[in-house]
């Protein structure tokens, strides 16, 4: 079964394209953006403010392990129900530059539907300064990682 | 001649992504690398020789022995580098599916959200 999430990054670009498709009716898959207390739960984060409506905004908090609270922020752009939302998304108090989400909604069959998520960076640099960043928090990680990775090859030679 | 197809296969192995994920921190001897696998030495240094010739390791000499080291412009190169980013969307959305599935076969009804 070929579900997974699909990264397409072209070299040189300062776009890309998030796929994924669902086991799920496109209503209850666009149901997880617009709820608030559902978004908080498959983001992990605490939802201040979210105006499902062209001109609305929104606006999120995650706290880190070590108890830092990290902002999130956007402005909505569009909102068509079950098939679009393009928004404005933001981290608070970093380096990073404001990036463009183009989120489209599908229905595949009653009970399938697909994601895709178009996002767009101020540069090709930053771009790939985001794509890394989960790579470089892992590396602070990689002890713990490196353990664990190590117990599974002895465990399986 | 394809370099960065052997890039791929190079980090495809297991064992060999585990010793890049060993020398991102910090860079070791091949004694003091093979020291954290049960794998024979042999078997270790020829895991190191491909990642070196892949470009992904870099070798300087360290007293009578050769230490190894990322290259973290090679690395750059490689797709795998955004797998993390790649796994944390899916993860995401695995948890999103997993929510959804369970709200479709008991919908929480209206005006019962908690704050």
């Amino acid at each position: 079964m070929e579900r997974k999430t699909k990264i397409h990054a072209e070299d040189g670009k300062q776009e890309i394209l998030i796929t994924r498709e669902f086991d799920l009716p496109v209503e209850l898959l666009f149901k997880a953006y617009t709820e608030p207390e559902i978004v908080e739960q498959w983001m992990g984060t605490k939802v201040l403010k979210l105006e499902n409506k062209k001109h609305g905004s929104y606006q999120f908090v995650t706290t880190d392990p070590k108890g830092n609270k990290h902002g999130f922020n956007g402005v909505i752009h569009e909102f068509t129900p079950n098939e679009k939302i393009t928004r404005t998304f933001e981290m608070e108090n970093s380096p990073f530059a404001v990036q463009l989400e183009f989120l489209e909604f599908e229905k595949l069959t009653d009970d399938c539907s697909k994601l895709t998520m178009h996002v767009v960076y101020k540069s090709g640099a930053l771009r790939d300064q985001m794509l890394q960043l989960p790579f470089a928090q892992g590396i602070n990680m990689a002890h713990n990682r490196l353990q664990e990775i190590v117990y599974k090859i002895k465990n399986s030679l | 001649m394809n370099l960065r197809r052997d890039v791929f296969q190079a980090i495809a192995d297991p064992t060999r992504r585990a010793i890049l994920l060993l020398l991102a921190s910090q860079s070791m001897t091949a004694g003091a690398i093979a020291a954290n696998f049960d794998t024979a030495r042999p078997t270790v240094s020829k895991h190191l020789q491909i990642l070196t010739e892949c470009q992904l390791l870099e070798q300087a000499q360290s007293g009578r022995e050769i230490s190894y080291h990322i290259n973290a412009k090679k690395m750059k190169e490689v797709a795998e580098f955004i797998e993390p980013f790649r796994n944390m969307w899916d993860d995401r959305f695995n948890k999103l599916e997993t929510i959804m599935k369970k709200y479709q076969s008991a919908p929480v009804r209206k005006g019962s959200s908690k704050k």
